[in-house]
């Protein structure tokens, strides 16, 4: 028995034809498993849905009752049986309730793996190696370059220059999906407890994760506070806010960005960013290939990001390695612009003083339009 | 190192002027001496030492990773030092090989068994937490470095900087790259440095760099004195700079207020202002040295005119290129400062000169005090003496009526500058009883600019700002008419961020947001038809040919001077007009 006469990698996704299901296709399917919560693996319209208690409840409150026909929630170790075929859910800490999912049939294993890291993160349950024959890999940070170091030094930088600007605010951009409330936590372990600031976009899913017990102490609105009372805060927003109006009622913020492509000088520059924050939600490159050598796969299958460097690496060990072509994964980005008009109504204007400016198309810088031609890469689009 | 390399990270970062100080400063006030004093070095350029290559940089590198891997990363991260940074082996050696070498007292040898990146599994991971990436040895500290380096022959220079690397994290692996293989371009003037130096005492900067000539890192002296701890370091400099004197702007309703008779006039040269100063030190040798406006030290990019400042005295003038008796324009000159190395054949082919218009000081003789025309006759009486074809006095520019100079400054060409006109920018007025005075003074010296040239453009892409301004649209790049494929069309002719009020700039980022038709990026695209569109009227100083723009034209110091809301964008301006304007010029030029 070959691998892909249990897992067909398709364009739209991979497919196990023995068992009937998909695992996070990009298109509506019959019967789909999903990994985590992120809209690229996670979309709406299928049929039955597969997946653990958070997953199901992210999809929900980001697509409302209806997003799937029937849906099933799987604990971490539960095994299944789907027409023959085994599968369970192992966490893969890279958000709440994200899993990477382990299919068995006639004693072969292969491990889905979605998105992962395997690192620390106080909001998620933490990696567990699988052992496997096959390992499907994202490579969202598959070169040497990216190495992300300990996450804790990036927060005690972030808390130096806060301590550094007292008068002005600091700005935070974070996906709203597992990296914002990732860093509140950890401003909260490094003892920071005046209140933190939220982008109305990421309340519900804030409320969320402190609803599964995840304490992030007290957390405020930055609608309706005053541009004073922002002075030597931090708020945390979406990445896209930053350069929108949504963001003159800051004084001089400080634009930081929480993500593991600041580990590149251009990006942060591209982006105007002053204070890279390298903090990841995905494996580094010695993450990735200490987890690829740890499961015990003889062969590596690769779906998204840098896949080049990393089927080279894999092969260089021996490894059997291919890319796999699935179009579609890795826009997390640009699906994280939730609502955000609702945040532009009043608008201060930093220059010409408070309550001026009112009255501007607050629809037009939101990003729901198509992305420009060009300029916006695949990988940047990544997280 | 670390901090160092973390002030860095920061800096590059930071486009803020008022924040890059803060950010120094907090440094400077927050390490020990001597690092700190060894920063402020590197930051004001002051440190020597022998630079390592780009091509030993890559030597390294290529002996410790699979070649593959470093073209795919390289490739991706564009830049070198940052890209050996980033994927320098965590622990090049097992712990166990690597020690044997050190413990010997050689270097480190390079093998075979270092192509590989860390392998997988528990080592991998173990450096996580420490810092110190795995090695054992502390990284260096900033004084260390430098003092290696300074002492270091060019044969053992590769293995040091390896060993530096392996101690390093990311942050500090780049830093040292970059402090090694010179130039650190990360946006600081060396007079920000020593702003942010002189805030640890509350001084004024220009008492630093009155001082500074005479002072070395790591400045252990100038440090004490900034935090109260010692005296004022002494100035023995024989060739000090002094802070300059400076012109408001004149403006149509201040000639009432003006008397013709109380004032003289030069023309203001379109060059670059400089302090040549020479001094005899102890030996009795001439030591000449040439000051930018702010007090830094230019005299290594001019060494042809340094030779002439022969006669100890120090001299406020402009710098300009000279050929056969011509001064050249402002774009001449530009491309002789935009050189990193200064070879003779630069010096040839752009000779610098000097056109004086105040003494300072002569020999022992601080002039400051004496009025401006006294101080003008020891000036003339110096530039005789001299005799040097290589500095010249600026000429007055003689009137008896502020109608007279009106005329004068509308045709400099006529009013005695021939055939420099082209490099004359407008008159300087400076009151005849003027004593020279350091800083903006109201009222003794004016600068009254040329008119500038002005056209209507059509605003063609819009750009969003930094800092303050990140969430506006202030970059604008602009366009004019011209006859295309399918008719009339725009054609960019530059770009300007400044000129504009507050008001303005929320009204013209607002009509961007209402008005997009592409994004690139932090770039948009505006509606730009001959019907619908924002006219802006442009002003600039000149123009000259450039094969980097598509319109064959660039403009200089363009700005916007006025929002045209009311014209429609057809009747802007074509390219022709801007043609024609730059043929006068150039007619003028051969004239």
């Amino acid at each position: 028995m070959r691998p892909e006469d249990i897992l067909v990698p398709t364009p739209s996704g991979v497919c196990c034809k023995p068992g009937g299901f998909h695992i996070d296709p990009t298109r509506p399917v019959a019967k789909a498993l999903i990994t985590h919560g992120h809209s690229d693996h996670a979309r709406a319209g299928h049929g039955a849905v597969l997946a653990t208690q958070e997953t199901l409840d992210i999809m929900r409150l980001r697509y409302g009752d209806g997003f799937a026909g029937t849906t099933q929630a799987v604990r971490y170790g539960e095994t299944l049986e789907l027409n023959g075929v085994r599968v369970s859910f192992h966490p893969a800490g890279h958000v709440l309730g994200s899993a990477q999912i382990l299919v068995e049939k006639d004693g072969m294993r292969l491990v889905a793996s979605g998105d992962y890291k395997d690192v620390p993160d106080p909001t998620c349950a933490p990696f567990e190696t699988v052992q496997c024959d096959v390992f499907i890999t994202e490579a969202t940070f598959g070169l040497p370059v990216f190495r992300h170091h300990d996450a804790a030094g990036e927060i005690d930088k972030l808390l130096h220059s806060v301590a550094l600007f007292p008068e002005r605010a600091h700005l935070v951009g974070a996906y709203s999906l597992g990296k914002a409330q990732r860093v509140m936590a950890m401003l909260r372990g490094a003892g920071y407890c005046k209140p933190i600031y939220l982008h109305g976009a990421m309340e519900k899913i804030t409320r969320y994760y402190e609803s599964r017990g995840i304490d992030l102490g007290t957390i405020e609105l930055v609608r309706g506070a005053k541009k004073s009372e922002l002075a030597g805060t931090i708020t945390i927003c979406p990445p896209s806010a930053m350069g929108d109006l949504w963001s003159r009622r800051f004084p001089d913020p400080v634009a930081a960005f929480a993500s593991g492509w600041m580990r590149v000088r251009a990006r942060a520059r591209q982006r105007g960013i002053t204070l890279p924050l390298v903090i990841s939600d995905h494996a580094d490159w010695d993450g990735l290939t200490a987890t690829i050598a740890s499961t015990g796969a003889s062969e590596v299958w690769v779906t998204h990001g840098q896949e080049d460097a990393l089927v080279h690496w894999s092969r260089a060990k021996g490894l059997k390695a291919r890319p796999l072509d699935i179009v579609g994964y890795g826009d997390e980005e640009e699906a994280d612009v939730v609502a955000e008009a609702s945040e532009g109504l009043s608008i201060p204007s930093p220059l010409a003083g408070e309550g001026q400016g009112g009255g501007y198309d607050t629809n037009s810088d939101s990003n729901n339009s198509p992305p420009g031609r060009g300029e916006r890469t695949r990988s940047e689009a990544d997280e | 190192m670390n901090r160092f390399a973390e002030l860095l990270d920061l800096l590059s970062y930071e486009p803020g002027r008022n924040n890059k100080l803060r950010l120094i400063a907090d440094y400077l006030r927050h390490t020990e001496d001597p690092d700190r004093g060894w920063a402020l070095a590197a930051l004001t350029g002051t440190l020597s030492f022998q630079d390592a290559k780009a091509g030993m940089v890559r030597a390294l590198i290529t002996e410790r990773t699979d070649p593959v891997l470093f073209d795919l990363s390289y490739d991706y991260v564009g830049d070198l030092s940052e890209t050996v940074a980033l994927m320098w082996p965590a622990s090049p050696l097992p712990v166990g090989e690597r020690s044997t070498p050190r413990a010997s007292g050689e270097g480190v040898t390079v093998q075979n068994s270092l192509i590989e990146p860390p392998s997988p599994g528990a080592l991998a991971r173990a450096d996580l937490s420490a810092p110190g990436n795995g090695c054992n040895d502390p990284p260096p500290t900033l004084t260390t470095v430098v003092e290696t380096l300074s002492t270091l022959g060019k044969a053992q220079l590769p293995a040091q900087i390896a060993r530096w690397l392996d101690t390093l994290d990311e942050t500090g692996r780049w830093a040292l790259l970059k402090l090694v293989t010179g130039g650190l371009r990360i946006g600081v003037s060396a007079r920000l440095a020593k702003t942010a130096a002189a805030s640890l005492g509350d001084k004024a900067p220009d008492e630093i760099e009155i001082l500074w000539p005479g002072l070395a890192p790591p400045y252990l002296d100038l440090f004490a004195w900034l935090e109260g701890r010692g005296d004022k370091p002494s100035s023995r400099d024989p060739a000090p700079f002094r802070p300059p004197m400076l012109a408001h702007a004149v403006d149509d309703t201040d000639f009432a207020a003006l008397v013709a008779g109380d004032y003289m006039a030069e023309w203001k040269w379109d060059g670059i202002r400089v302090q040549a100063v020479s001094g005899c030190d102890e030996h009795g040798d001439v030591v000449a040295r040439l000051y930018s406006r702010t007090g830094e030290d230019i005299s290594k990019s001019f060494p042809d005119l340094l030779e002439s400042l022969r006669l100890p005295a120090a001299i406020d003038g402009e710098l300009l290129i000279m050929r056969e008796n011509r001064v050249q324009s402002f774009n001449v000159l530009q491309q002789r400062l935009n050189r990193k190395a200064v070879t003779p054949k630069l010096c040839a082919e752009f000779p610098a000169h000097l056109r004086a218009y105040d003494l300072l000081a002569e020999g022992d003789d601080d002039l400051r005090d004496l009025p401006f025309a006294e101080r003008r006759k020891r000036l003339e009486a110096f530039i005789a003496t001299l005799n040097d074809p290589r500095v010249d006095l600026s000429p007055l520019v003689p009137f008896a009526t502020w109608r007279e100079l009106t005329a004068a400054r509308a045709d400099p060409a006529s009013a005695g500058a021939g055939a420099d006109a082209e490099a004359v920018e407008g008159v300087m007025l400076k009151r005849r009883d003027a004593a020279y005075v350091p800083g903006r003074p109201k009222g003794p010296w004016w600068k009254w600019k040329r008119d500038p040239m002005i056209i209507d453009a059509v605003l063609m892409y819009a750009q969003r700002g930094h800092g303050k301004r990140s969430s506006y649209y202030s970059d604008y790049t602009f366009g004019v008419w011209t006859k295309g494929d399918n008719g009339d069309e725009l054609v960019p002719v530059g770009k300007a961020y400044f000129g504009f009020s507050d008001d303005e700039l929320l009204q013209i980022d607002r009509f961007v947001r209402r008005n997009t038709i592409d994004r690139f990026g932090p770039v948009r695209e505006v509606t730009h038809e001959a019907s619908q569109g924002l006219v802006l009227e442009v002003a600039f100083e000149g123009l000259q040919r450039s094969t980097r723009h598509k319109s064959g034209i660039a403009m200089r110091f363009p700005r916007i001077s006025r929002l045209r809301w009311d014209k429609p964008p057809g009747e802007a301006d074509r390219l022709e007009t801007l043609e024609k304007m730059l043929s006068k010029i150039e007619a003028g030029r051969a004239a």
